[in-house]
């Protein structure tokens, strides 16, 4: 089980969290102007790193406020929290 | 003119009396408010209209008068007061929040509350919380939103026994009732 920072109630339980994908993904200006195949990257495909990754996870049973993590996925180890808006941590993996 | 029926959420369970007792506080009334804080108007006018302290930091709570603020989250907080007091004090605060960005919602009854008193009651709790309930960590005053099983709660510890307050969705209350209570058994 984890301890994982929530940028606002400090240390809880992962059981209190949820996890959704990765982080940083930025939605297209002109979703118009894209190829299917263009559509379809960003709704669908992932960088599914092995090692560092920035993904988003809910304080589900706390806050309910959104955030920013940055896991190690072979590890587990949770590098950094950050709240939505702040600048991304440079992690080396 | 027929009265309304009116039937609390764990109103099916008696009382458990005892070392360690449990028992519900219905009929609280409890209003969710959102709004900025860094916005300086946000904050006097809705503290002066509620008749509230609203706390900006994460896990505590502030007892004002008759009315206890708990934070939710950096722009939610949960107001309780008497019953009797919810509408005009929604009223009162829309009408001085004017135009400032904010919501104002009666939940008094999508949430009630249970007591939970005793030698035992952070044991009880530990069952299926995975807060740390120790007093150094959690102590009189603190409260935190976290689960108890499936149920999200809003826990907060209470007065000089060990006593906690827990504040439930009405649908899920029996069943941290009935958690309890069959905890109660297995000590
Ligand atoms: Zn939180």
């Amino acid at each position: 089980m984890l301890i994982i920072t929530c940028p606002w109630c400090g240390q809880r339980d992962q059981s209190e969290f949820t996890a959704h994908g990765e982080a940083h993904v930025a939605r297209p200006e002109h979703p118009e102007q894209l190829t299917e195949s263009q559509w379809g990257d960003y709704v669908f495909f992932r960088s599914n790193p092995k090692g560092v990754h920035h993904e988003r996870w809910v304080h589900t049973h706390g806050c309910r406020r959104w955030f920013n993590v940055v896991r190690d996925t072979v590890t587990d180890h949770i590098f950094a929290t950050y709240r939505p808006g702040e600048r991304k941590p440079e992690i080396k993996g | 003119m027929k009265e309304i029926e009116t039937t609390s959420p764990a109103c099916a369970r008696t009382g458990i009396a005892g070392e360690n007792s449990l028992s519900e506080l219905p009929w609280c009334g409890k209003i969710n408010l959102r709004g900025n804080p860094q916005n300086t108007g946000f904050l006097r006018k809705s503290e002066k209209a509620l008749v509230v302290k609203l706390p900006l930091h994460p896990n505590t709570c502030i007892d004002y008068l008759d009315r206890t603020t708990y934070w939710l989250g950096p722009d939610e907080w949960c107001i309780h007061c008497p019953i009797g007091e919810v509408g005009n004090a929604i009223s009162q605060a829309g009408q001085a929040l004017g135009r400032i960005h904010h919501s104002l919602v009666d939940v008094s009854d999508y949430y009630t509350v249970l007591r939970l008193e005793g030698p035992d009651a952070e044991a009880l709790l530990a069952k299926a919380c995975p807060l740390d309930l120790h007093p150094r960590k959690f102590c009189e005053g603190t409260c935190a939103q976290t689960r108890f099983g499936h149920a999200s709660i809003l826990l907060h510890r209470t007065g000089r026994v060990s006593g906690f307050n827990i504040q439930v969705r009405w649908s899920f209350a029996e069943y941290v009732w009935d958690y309890l209570a069959s905890g109660m058994q297995v000590l």
